[in-house]
């Protein structure tokens, strides 16, 4: 008999068994309970939103769109696309200007970038501070990321861009809006590392924002409209076997999985072809297509931080594989627990407190570590505990490139 | 028992399905003294087990006129007093490629002559209107279908009849007459647990037990020729369609796909049982087999839709009276005045019918009733809400959106009564049953106002246990509150395991994919963790 053979339901919803464990793994519900909990919000919520739209309840605004539901669920249900796609479906909340500033990370990157040192000493303070949060509702106990000077993509073209092309093999750089607006050394470090094992970086003739930020302030056009200029840019690279790498945990899982499964765009052709910086570079050295050499006099203890999306990617392995190359490194676990951020999620004066709470336990165990560097992919991860703990938090990238004996790396990799 | 003022009433109603219940409300609102019995739980007969679906009479239209006219007035009516218990989904009757498309014109020409507003839709439109529907259909007709809750429309007549000042005796059956020459006097019950015996006296007794008015009748010493006709039933995990999917040609298996509260329902199947199988409700595997093939028909998303559980009811299929063979079967109001028709003083029997007629059964029955007592007041059940259907001066949308989501969902079970529901503090805001959204004040509202005694009558007066999980979070802690309430842990304890075995009875059937990973999950639970089949011994009932 062809009936029942498989039961299918959109995102698997009707394959929750109830057992319950999402919601134990949720962030959120553990701290707020306005939150209504992923099985709730998803599964369950989903049947009664199928009965009558009205049924849809904006307490899900609260969820963090961590996705750690989803990698707990022993059903294969999208929980966090269930909620996702009912926010974007039903909510009666508008994006209002902090969400459009919040969420066009590209656009307030470049108007920032071009005045940094009047943007960067402005918004420490206090009565701007005050201001935004009066204003805008961004939380005045938040530390904004600075801005620099000089963008990534600029430094590229003035000091890099030549020299790429001679090299043997080639990559493209996802740098994402982190690396190019606030934080250029990141691109630098992993191009410094890319050069010296013979592979050249280029970059996207106009790569636009992943849209991470659009899709969770629900300006899903303006997101959809990155998001297809993105894929467009990443199938031209494919065609000219150039595989598509990023830093970031975040804009690799936006691309890979979210433009599919929330803006509904095919990606599976070139889905395989985008990859974390991380992954890249470990299955190379692990394939012995190129080796790393470490400096004898890099000494550093550092604890690893599982970002969520890292968590949903389950690729963590990978970052920590490569950093255990290096052998004066001391690298410690820490609990992958969410740090309470999830990018535009915090800054939400209303949010602030429950972001606190959630990344407490995790503050505490970074505290208790007593190391000098936390290690970690993912830039808004980064902010939160820089902010909340006071240790500097660095890429793997940017440790493995400080690690990196470049000149050993490059005569073993025979590269001139 | 001596006949006193306290045990004599006007009018002892027997049967606690819609028609009992609908006759106890009627019967109470012109003044008379009433009495209502039942053997179990209200709706635990064929009110509980079937369809819910508000017929516009288009079923019925080509083949019987009378039933058709008689549904599409009461489908009117219900709609005015039974809000809280209705959806207004509309219907279609498609056409598919197998099917004869000629009959769809005769169809719409005698759903007219029943007055019934029968519209010819194009296929693509039909699509539009509901995206589930097999895309191979070649004709639809739009008709005013609809879905109605049997168990909250039971309800609100019982609460009703209660206001009204009737009498309720639930879980007693009725075991014999008080019989005074060519007159019923009295009836006779046996609590069916404890085996208590009671009389109590009337000038008019009422036989609305269904199926089981044959045997009643019997014990009254009057034959009814009944024919017990089972259907069974699927449920679906969620709402696969919004509108009433019907296919238009001469009824026959699985062609009705109704969605009701949060899930969909495929049904029904037609077979004829002996007698004594009337309470087995038992579903085979060809049964289940005949719905999914034919449902997948209307809507071929049933092919992979995670199902719920399978059950089946019996219908009260009545011969008429000079034909014993059983071959002239009315499926239209049968209302026996048995002083005329068997010489039986005081006894009346309403049966056949179907649970859109029960309110109009009701009047019949009560006017007899009424004639018989010699007294005049007229029918209001027509024009009077139902408690929970009144019509409320705010705007209900707005007020709506306010509304957390269990109270959204308590206020569409109980209706304008769901404000005596406690809420606003963590206590009772908190979820009893997660899948149908059943808060602990709710449950407790239930306990105190709805003639609950044990976990089954909770779920059918709340939705509690009929969602996804089929009552694996749910029946323990609606167990505590019971148990809370009615101070007796062991009897709790179980009703408990009687709650858990009668879900898997309907879910076994159907006991596959993740319904089976549900089951052993629930087995896990409370055979593994709780321990429950070394504590106790399930329940007869």
């Amino acid at each position: 008999m062809s009936y029942q053979k498989s039961n299918i339901s959109s995102n698997n919803f009707e394959q929750c068994i109830k057992c319950t464990i999402c919601t134990v793994y949720c962030p959120v519900t553990a701290v707020n309970p306005e939150y209504p909990g992923p099985k709730q919000a998803g599964p369950d919520g989903e049947r009664y939103r199928l009965k009558k739209p009205l049924f849809y309840d904006e307490a899900l605004k609260y969820c963090l769109n961590c996705k750690r539901c989803e990698v707990a669920c022993p059903s294969n249900v999208k929980i966090g696309d269930i909620i996702q796609l009912a926010r974007i479906k039903h909510s009666k909340l508008r994006p209002g200007l902090r969400e459009r500033i919040l969420a066009n990370t590209d656009f307030m990157g470049t108007l920032a970038s071009t005045f940094a040192p009047v943007v960067n000493t402005t918004v420490k303070l206090k009565p701007v501070k005050k201001l935004m949060d009066w204003t805008l509702k961004i939380d005045s106990h938040r530390t904004f990321p600075k801005y620099a000077s000089q963008r990534f993509t600029t430094w590229f073209k003035r000091h890099a861009e030549k020299s790429q092309a001679a090299l043997p093999n080639q990559v493209t750089y996802f740098h994402g809006c982190y690396a190019n607006y606030n934080y250029p050394q990141l691109g630098k470090d992993l191009v410094k590392i890319l050069n010296a094992v013979g592979y050249g970086v280029q970059l996207m003739e106009k790569e636009r924002c992943c849209g991470v930020a659009k899709i969770s302030n629900n300006l899903i056009k303006q997101a959809t409209r990155d998001a297809k200029r993105n894929l467009e840019e990443i199938r031209h690279s494919v065609a000219q076997q150039r595989e598509v790498i990023a830093t970031s945990t975040t804009c690799t899982f936006t691309i890979r999985d979210e433009y599919h499964h929330i803006l509904g765009l095919e990606n599976g052709d070139v889905r395989e072809q985008v990859n974390l910086a991380t992954r890249f570079l470990y299955r190379l050295v692990d394939e012995g297509k190129i080796k790393l050499a470490f400096r004898d006099d890099f000494r550093m203890k550092a604890a690893y931080h599982t970002p969520c999306h890292m968590e949903k990617l389950g690729w963590s392995i990978y970052s920590t594989s490569l950093m255990r190359m290096i052998p004066g490194l001391e690298l410690l676990m820490l609990d992958s627990l969410c740090c309470g951020i999830a990018g535009t999620y915090g800054f939400k004066r209303e949010n602030y407190k429950y972001s606190q709470a959630i990344g407490a336990p995790l503050f505490k165990q970074i505290a208790d570590f007593g190391v000098d560097v936390v290690a970690c992919d993912c830039e808004t991860c980064k902010w939160q505990i820089e902010m909340s703990t006071g240790v500097k938090v660095e890429n793997p990238i940017s440790i493995l490139a400080q690690a990196l004996d470049v000149e050993r790396t490059k005569a073993l990799n025979n590269i001139k | 028992m001596l006949q006193t003022k306290m045990n004599h009433y006007d009018v002892i109603v027997i049967g606690g399905g819609a028609t009992g219940a609908g006759t106890a409300r009627d019967c109470a609102m012109r003044g008379l003294k009433t009495l209502l019995v039942e053997r179990k739980d209200f709706t635990a007969g064929a009110t509980g087990r079937n369809h819910g679906l508000l017929h516009s009479g288009a079923r019925y239209a080509v083949t019987d006129q009378e039933s058709a006219s008689e549904c599409i007035s009461e489908n009117m009516i219900l709609r005015r007093i039974a809000r809280h218990c209705v959806e207004e989904t509309g219907g279609l009757f498609i056409t598919l490629p197998e099917d004869d498309l000629s009959y769809q014109a005769k169809f719409v020409e005698s759903c007219q002559a029943a007055g019934i507003n029968a519209e010819v839709l194009d296929p693509k439109e039909a699509i539009r209107m509901e995206p589930s529907v097999n895309p191979d259909i070649i004709g639809a007709v739009r008709v005013p279908d609809g879905a109605v809750d049997p168990f909250r429309l039971t309800t609100a007549n019982v609460v009703d009849a209660r206001l009204h000042g009737a009498d309720i005796i639930t879980y007693n059956e009725v075991v014999g007459f008080v019989k005074n020459q060519n007159r019923l006097e009295g009836v006779n019950l046996r609590h069916i647990r404890t085996g208590a015996e009671s009389t109590y006296y009337a000038d008019v007794i009422i036989n609305a037990c269904g199926i089981w008015g044959a045997h009643v009748a019997e014990l009254a010493g009057v034959k009814i020729n009944m024919f017990p006709a089972k259907g069974a039933l699927l449920i679906f995990g969620h709402r696969v369609n919004s509108v009433v999917i019907n296919r238009c040609r001469k009824p026959a298996d699985a062609d009705i796909l109704v969605p009701g509260d949060t899930i969909s329902l495929i049904g029904t199947t037609s077979s004829r049982i002996p007698y004594d199988e009337i309470d087995k409700n038992e579903v085979t595997p060809e049964e289940v087999d005949v719905l999914l093939r034919e449902g997948s028909r209307l809507a071929p998303v049933l092919a992979n839709t995670r199902i719920l559980r399978a059950y089946s009811g019996v219908r009260p299929l009545v011969a008429a009276d000079n034909d014993p063979s059983g071959r002239s079967i009315s499926r239209g109001i049968v209302c026996l005045d048995h002083a005329e028709r068997d010489g039986l003083e005081g006894f009346i029997t309403i049966t056949g019918g179907k649970l859109m007629t029960y309110r109009l059964m009701a009047e019949w029955a009560t006017d007899l009733a009424c004639k018989k007592l010699g007294r005049t007041a007229h029918c209001l059940t027509a024009k009077t809400p139902l408690p929970g259907s009144e019509q409320t001066e705010s705007p209900k949308r707005k007020h709506i959106i306010e509304l957390s989501t269990e109270q959204k969902a308590a206020e569409g079970r109980h209706g304008t009564m769901s404000r005596y529901i406690s809420s606003h503090n963590a206590n009772d805001d908190a979820l009893v049953c997660e899948c149908e959204q059943v808060s602990v004040g709710e449950i407790n509202y239930a306990i105190e106002n709805l003639h609950v005694h044990n976990l089954i009558n909770l779920r059918r007066r709340t939705r509690m246990g009929m969602g996804t999980c089929q009552g694996e979070l749910c029946a323990c802690r609606a167990a505590g509150l019971l148990g809370k309430a009615n101070g007796c842990a062991e009897r709790t304890l179980s009703d408990l395991s009687s709650f858990l075995n009668e879900r898997w009875k309907g879910m076994y059937p159907i006991a596959w994919g993740e319904t089976l990973a549900e089951i052993q999950f629930t087995s896990w639970l409370y055979n593994g963790v709780c321990g429950i089949n070394q504590m106790v011994t399930p329940n007869k009932d």
